[in-house]
């Protein structure tokens, strides 16, 4: 394997994929959950890019990676405003405390 | 080189955003990883996704998540995982090697260019139904917020109605 623009751009991806899916797997604090999916969103939007550049389509993976921007900032924002709720109703961040739908 | 440098950077940013035990400081290399994304979106030949994401993921979501963390406090983020650690870390090599082996040679099978037309074109010609989903879904984040922010109605006594009720 060659180092090219690719290669690099596409192993970039598939670490950043990585590092997301090991987080999802790990964490337990509910803010750190957001902070894998951002992880993982910005790994898909890298792919979108480098998938119209090399299919001769660039613009139309850039206006996809734009839709993902704009969605991938709508869940951080109402997974944080959940986050925020859950503190306040159940005093704790823990994906633990989540599964006892105890107050 | 650069990109090399650039992917070093986010891997860096990413690994040190999970496992930095304080919320704040993840978010902080958060918000490194992102700046690195719109650099690396720049040299790709995607400028103008490289500023949104620039202003939108570096800016707006760290401000987000600082505020967040603000509201909910500092919390000890070092709980063992629910699943048991070596299955993590089987799971997620797999995952890697997966993806390698099904991405790695498609990179090398590159088509050739299309002469397309512009920016502009694509977003607000041929992709109108994309921009009219991202204004449907930016106002249901909008309502959404609103709706899980809202406090409840209190009394004087400053007991919400739920805890009344019970």
């Amino acid at each position: 394997m060659t180092i090219s623009v690719p290669n690099v751009v596409i192993l970039i991806v598939i670490g950043l994929l990585g590092v997301g899916i090991y987080a999802l797997l790990t964490v337990r604090n509910l803010i750190k959950v957001v902070v894998a999916l951002q992880i993982i969103v910005k790994a898909a939007m890298l792919a979108l890019v480098l998938a119209g550049r090399l299919q001769g389509q660039e613009n139309l993976g850039q206006s996809l990676a734009l839709t993902v921007i704009v969605a991938d900032t709508i869940v951080a924002v109402v997974g944080l405003a959940l986050a925020v709720q859950v503190r306040r109703v159940i005093g704790s961040l823990d994906l633990k405390a989540l599964t006892s739908l105890r107050r | 080189m650069l990109h090399l440098l650039t992917g070093a950077g986010i891997l860096v940013c990413a690994i040190q955003a999970i496992r930095s035990r304080r919320l704040i400081v993840s978010a902080l290399w958060l918000a490194g990883t992102s700046a690195l994304v719109a650099l690396e979106l720049y040299l790709l030949g995607a400028p103008e996704i490289g500023v949104i994401e620039l202003s939108v993921g570096a800016g707006l979501v760290t401000v987000l998540f600082v505020f967040a963390i603000n509201l909910t406090g500092e919390e000890a983020t070092d709980l063992k995982g629910l699943i048991k650690e070596p299955l993590t870390v089987v799971m997620s090599v797999l995952f890697i090697v997966l993806l390698g082996i099904l991405l790695v040679p498609a990179v090398d099978r590159a088509a050739p260019a299309l002469g397309e037309a512009s920016l502009k074109i694509v977003l607000w010609g041929n992709r109108q139904l994309d921009v009219i989903l991202q204004a449907v879904l930016v106002f249901c984040g909008v309502m959404g917020v609103l709706g899980l922010l809202s406090e409840k109605e209190t009394d004087s006594a400053g007991q919400t109605h739920s805890e009344d009720m019970e």
